[in-house]
């Protein structure tokens, strides 16, 4: 988690910023975005000609000044908590990627003049700000990066703590899935060249600042559909309200002008209405807290729908990468000619499996001594990898047993039966069996072992609760992956998985309707991160990865979907109960206007006064003061967001629906009484 | 218990127990299974064959609306022009006039859209001709439309990805043939054994005990009082609907014209359960509705059987409870069920006067009118109900952390526009309507369609409205409602509060069939819970009810205050 995470939600600062943008947001230009509170402007602008009205000439038909303006005051009020909610939202998130855009602000730049000589002699010292896409600039040991690039050259240990509040130094080379560096880390050795991958404003942390200020934000479908729905209740009560003046009329009974206008304020879904942007923001500003960068608030919201999360297995499920265990040589190959054909093998593999191979080996990579050694590289195709020497006289190779057996009888000899068991045996005990044969000839099996990280089992099963299938990915046979997925809880995986298949899976899954997330990192996980509804690139990933997927993750923890999917249906939780919770408000609010309206002249009314509320105007007031509180009382509910329990949709949507329907029928009624015993003294 | 109370409470059992069985039968018919009517396919070939119309041929939700719009159109047309010139043709013994163009308009609407508000009174303003070519064909044709419509709904329900939605004037046609024709006759044979005309003849004359004449008015009226509840139309053959004794003689018949008018939108909620295999879905439907209408009908029948405390007051015995506007055949207690009924399910036919019911029953049958979602029209009653749905749906969708889906398929900015549309029309046909008529009260009280000004006034230009956009037809009868102005507006409020509630769920249900369906999971939320319907029921409550309430106020509940506590 990043340093700048704070546990306050109200900070000096941000408040006072807040307080400010809430009288700017007056701006009619800038209301009419949110038709509830729009209609809530014109009727204080209404108040407003009335108190003035009554100054000039008042003949008591809308009673007296102190009232009026009390009403005013009140719906002025209610208008400014509702600005103010949208605008500490906005400030909160601005703080957090400001904090984050801080780091990488103004430090020079080395740019690389000629791209022909890339060599420290040949550098212009620019500021960042004037590094543009595809320039080329020069790091070094000490140097804080400048701006987002990919290493085109060279190898880094690199301090991200800035951006990811993770100590540990992270490698970055060229070439590979991890070749992307962060503006604002810190290169801690070696040197790199990178060429810079966006324009000077629009990197991701731009793009996102922009979302959270408004400027490019966009109202989500499920924001637009919920705005619908508020605009017709809206709607309904204007009508409400209009006809009950004739009715009024009709019946004899003067109504004021700031009656019928508080209770319209009142009956309209103000509360959600006021904080309904608030929430949105404050899910993006919840995302990026967990470090992850959101493209657009859809993203977030989608996160929420999602029905299966495609998990890669290393790093996920299990702790880094699998270790060598055991070494198996094949009948009639001595244990000590194997183990040393393993570690030879082994002595260019750089992978973690390779290194484990060497450790358990016990031999260290000075004591080999080989004529002219040709290292082959693991390749997709070939799914091994080894060594060739003595002119080539000596092959040794090591891979998947399937990859092994069709090398060896490729070259006319068989696959032993008693290996073919063992492969057999550690597979179905979730090992992973390397077979390392020499000159095509099986000389034994290196087993493999993953070690599933604690608590990923609970995680799952939370998620299960959720609706949320997982499935996890991994080259591993079918054996070991069926092992690892048993012991891990997840409910499917893909075995032996190529890119493509990943790829497949997912369109499978959306063809039966069914929204997929998925993480990931390299250059060929991009197509996948574009198909998949949620795809979360990691920011030490390639450039195309971030291209691709609709988030980024700034600590690169894969783990880290749970909690998108989290914040995802926190966000739609949030804007479900307040809407309720400001509709079951109507209730009270009905019993607390519609008796004062009329009760001067139908007296028998006051049976309807079941609060038994003092006069009709500390009726009034008292529910149009209640409904202006009870924006900035939910402020902190709204910015945080109601908790998620993973108790199945209906134990949810019951819980819900008694803390805010039934909460929202009854509080009104509390807090209302309560609000007029104290109006009541003046009115 | 008394008897009374039993009497009514047997009838709602009985017609539970008829709905279900009937409600499978109702599937047959449409899923194209084996029923015994079969033997009316050739009749219903014919028919096709003659009109041109290819029954098999696959409808999308515009083309279902396009159908049903265009043949409504000209029932209407069909319709005004008879009621126009009805005293210039046959069948007219009683020498009844024609109506006149505004009474005609108002007329011919009113019982092509299933409303059967009538401005007149059946002995004098219709003749025999019209009663069974216009308003008995209409009653049939206008609750073959609503049902149809439903089954469209219905279809689009189903699991699967689609655009075809059957065919409409299938649908239409076998809502005639096989579910209303054969048992409206079965309700009209045990009208006529109790006695209710079905003769050609004109006036009849009696003499009374007193030694006085009196003309009878009779007709063929049997067959189409069958009709006008099982097709919860409610337009009677007399000025005095079912409180008259020829068109409803006694308790029995009582008891049938009750059952038959909630039968079939009891069944098609069974229906749905049986058509869509989601059987759990139409119980808790039911329960809404059910609880729904106690909720109105137990208030009404304390109101009803504890008498009026005026009259107390007087001196007068009222252990009978209040019989002000009842007839003594039926009593309170089977009087105030079927006022309850008549306006929660759109009939609108009485067997007592609204218009003198106690306060607190008067807003039962507003509020019946107003939520216009419990059992409800044929057909249309469940249409309505979709609207609720869709918003419950949506609203507890977000409560359970998912963008909301509604039987698989996501609810989105397009549907919630139409739903909310649709949810709004109701408040704003009646409120207008009657903020319409209450100035042009105020500013001229001279315009003399008030008997009784003041709140009760008030709840009949109330009523009116709401009746009209309710397609219910039933009225505060104290109105002066056949004038220019009422036939007018109401009928406007009666094509608009008729047509857009069955385009809307129509269109809704259409464009939902068309995307893509999303399998259920753990995270889903479920529409057949007991939770779910009670935030149904809320929905309807709040949005329904709620926007109503200071009209409401000023209406039946100040009346209801006034006499109670002062």
């Amino acid at each position: 988690m990043t340093p700048s995470q704070n546990k306050s939600l109200f900070q000096k600062e941000l408040i006072s910023e807040a307080f400010i943008q809430s009288f700017i947001k007056l701006n009619p230009k800038q209301m009419i975005k949110n038709p509830v509170m729009f209609t809530v402007e014109i009727g204080t602008c209404v108040m407003l000609y009335v108190c003035i009205s009554i100054l000039f000439n008042n003949n008591g038909s809308q009673g007296s000044l102190t009232y009026n303006v009390v009403v005013f005051f009140v719906l002025l009020l209610t208008l400014l908590f509702a600005n103010f909610a949208e605008a500490i939202a906005e400030a909160r998130g601005k703080a957090q990627a400001e904090s984050l855009r801080k780091t990488r602000e103004e430090t020079p730049a080395k740019k690389v003049v000629d791209p022909n000589k890339m060599d420290s002699d040949h550098l212009e010292i620019i500021p960042s700000s004037q590094l543009k896409k595809n320039d080329l600039f020069f790091c070094i040991e000490g140097d804080t990066i400048p701006t987002d690039g990919e290493i085109i050259h060279g190898l880094a240990t690199i301090d991200e703590s800035a951006i990811t509040g993770e100590s540990a130094p992270v490698i970055r080379e060229a070439g590979g899935d991890k070749s992307s560096v962060t503006g604002g880390t810190k290169v801690l050795s070696d040197r790199i060249i990178v060429k810079v991958t966006t324009e000077p404003g629009e990197s991701f942390l731009d793009k996102m600042i922009a979302l959270v200020e408004g400027a490019s934000r966009q109202k989500t479908p499920n924001e637009i559909a919920l705005t619908i729905l508020l605009a017709g209740f809206t709607l309904v009560f204007i009508i409400v309200c209009v006809t009950l003046k004739p009715f009024a009329d009709y019946a004899n009974t003067p109504i004021t002008i700031a009656a019928l206008i508080s209770l319209f304020v009142c009956l309209i879904p103000t509360t959600i209405g006021g904080l309904l942007s608030a929430i949105g923001i404050a899910g993006m500003d919840r995302a990026l807290r967990a470090n992850v960068i959101t493209k657009s608030g859809k993203a977030v919201e989608t996160a929420g729908d999602i029905d299966v999360l495609l998990l890669d297995k290393t790093g996920t499920i299990t702790i880094g990468n699998r270790k060598a265990t055991h070494f198996y040589p094949a009948h009639g190959i001595g244990e000590k000619q194997f183990i040393k054909a393993c570690a030879l093998s082994s002595i260019s593999d750089e992978t973690p499996e390779g290194k484990s191979i060497i450790e358990l080996s016990g031999f260290s990579k000075s004591e080999f001594e080989t004529e002219d050694p040709q290292f082959i590289k693991f390749t997709a195709e070939t799914r091994s990898s080894g060594i060739d020497y003595e002119a080539g006289k000596i092959r040794i190779r090591k891979g998947a047993s399937d990859s092994i057996k069709k090398l060896c009888e490729k070259a006319g000899n068989n696959f032993p039966g008693e290996i073919a068991e063992r492969v057999k045996l550690i597979s179905s005990n979730g090992g992973t069996p390397l077979v390392v044969c020499e000159n095509e000839k099986v000389i034994g099996v290196i087993e493999l072992q993953d070690i599933i990280k604690p608590g990923i089992r609970e995680r799952f099963e939370r998620l299960r609760k959720m609706g949320i299938k997982t499935v996890m990915v991994t080259g591993d046979n079918p054996l070991t992956a069926k092992f690892i997925a048993e012991k891990a809880g997840v409910d499917d995986f893909i075995a032996e998985a190529k890119p493509e298949d990943k790829m497949n899976y997912i369109k499978n899954e959306q063809q039966q309707g069914k929204l997929v997330a998925m993480m990931g990192d390299g250059t060929n996980d991009a197509p996948a991160l574009a198909q998949a509804d949620v795809g979360v690139a990691m920011n030490s990933g390639t450039q195309a990865a971030k291209e691709a997927g609709n988030m980024v993750d700034l600590d690169n923890d894969p783990t880290k979907l749970i909690e998108i999917v989290e914040i995802g249906k926190q966000l739609l939780i949030t804007r479900g109960t307040l809407t309720t919770f400001s509709i079951a408000n109507d209730v009270a609010k009905y019993f607390a206007i519609v008796p004062a309206l009329f009760i001067t002249s139908i007296p028998a009314l006051q049976g309807l006064n079941i609060m038994n509320l003092k006069t009709p105007e500390s009726a009034i007031l008292s529910a149009v003061i209640f409904n202006a509180l009870i924006i900035p009382i939910l402020i902190p509910l709204a910015l945080r967001g109601v908790e998620y329990k993973p108790i199945g949709a209906s134990a949810l949507l019951r819980r819900n629906l008694i803390i805010y329907g039934l909460g929202g029928v009854i509080v009104p009624f509390i807090g209302i009484k309560l609000i007029d015993l104290a109006v009541g003294l003046f009115f | 218990m008394n008897t009374e109370l039993i009497g009514v409470i047997a009838t709602f059992i009985i017609t539970i127990v008829i709905a279900i069985p009937f409600g499978k039968y109702i599937v047959k018919v449409f899923k194209g299974e084996k029923t015994i009517l079969d033997f009316l396919i050739p009749v219903e070939k014919t028919i096709f064959r003659l009109c041109g119309i290819d029954s098999t041929k696959q409808m999308n939700w515009k083309q279902h609306l396009i159908a049903l719009l265009s043949i409504n159109i000209l029932w209407f047309v069909y319709a005004f022009i008879m009621l126009l010139t009805q005293g210039s043709l046959f069948l007219n013994p009683d020498g009844n006039p024609s109506m006149s163009p505004d009474l005609s308009f108002n007329t011919a609407i009113s019982f092509v859209v299933n409303c059967n508000l009538q401005h007149y009174s059946g002995e004098t303003g219709l003749t025999y001709l019209t009663q069974l070519a216009v308003i008995a064909f209409l009653q049939f044709v206008s609750a073959a439309t609503g049902i149809a419509a439903l089954i469209v709904v219905f279809n689009a329900m189903k699991e699967k990805t689609t655009e075809g939605l059957g065919n409409f004037f299938d649908m239409f046609l076998k809502s005639i043939t096989r579910i209303l024709l054969p048992v409206s006759s079965i309700i009209a044979l045990i009208l006529v054994f109790n006695g209710t005309p079905a003769s050609f003849a004109g006036k009849d004359t009696i003499h009374t005990l007193q030694g006085d004449t009196v003309q009878v008015s009779r007709g063929p009226a049997a067959g189409m009082i069958g009709i006008k509840h099982l097709g919860t139309n409610g337009g009677g053959w007399f000025g005095a609907n079912s409180a008259h004794p020829l068109e409803n003689p006694n308790y029995l018949t009582n008891m049938v014209e009750m059952i038959a008018q909630v039968l079939i939108p009891l069944a098609l909620i069974f229906a749905l359960g049986f058509y869509l295999n989601r059987k759990k879905m139409a119980y808790v439907i039911f329960g809404v509705m059910t609880i729904g209408m106690i909720s109105f009908l137990i208030p009404t029948m304390i109101a009803e059987t504890s008498g009026n405390p005026a009259i107390t007051k007087m001196g007068i015995d009222q252990s009978g409870g209040s019989m002000e506007g009842k007839e003594v055949r039926f009593g309170a207690s089977a009087s105030a069920y079927w006022s309850v009924l008549t306006t929660i399910i759109s009939t609108g036919s009485v067997n007592s006067m609204h218009d003198s019911s106690m306060p607190v029953s008067g807003t039962m049958q507003l509020l019946g009118m107003m939520t216009n979602a419990f059992y409800g029209g044929c057909g249309v009653g469940i249409l309505n109900y979709y609207i609720f749905m869709i918003i419950a749906v949506f609203i507890s969708g977000l409560m359970v952390g998912r963008t909301p889906e509604f039987l698989g398929r996501k609810i989105e900015a397009r549907e919630m526009k139409i739903a909310t549309m649709i949810a709004l029309l109701h408040p704003f046909l009646i409120l207008v309507g009657t903020a319409i008529s209450s100035y042009m009260y105020t500013k001229d009280p001279s315009v003399g369609w008030l008997n009784n000004p003041g709140y009760h006034g008030f709840s009949e230009m109330l009523y009116e409205y709401t009746s009209s956009a309710a397609n219910n037809g039933s009225g505060f009868e104290g109105l002066g409602d056949n004038n220019w102005f009422w036939n007018i507006t109401t009928g406007f409020v009666l094509i608009i509060g008729r047509f857009l509630p069955i385009i809307g769920p129509v269109a809704i249900a259409g464009i939902l069939a068309r995307k893509k369906f999303i399998p259920e999971s753990a995270g889903t939320l479920r529409t057949d819970t007991g939770t779910f319907g009670i935030m149904t029921y809320a929905v309807i409550m709040i949005i329904a009810a709620l926007a109503f309430f200071p009209a409401l106020v000023l209406g039946p509940l100040a009346e209801y205050f006034t006499l109670y506590h002062h």
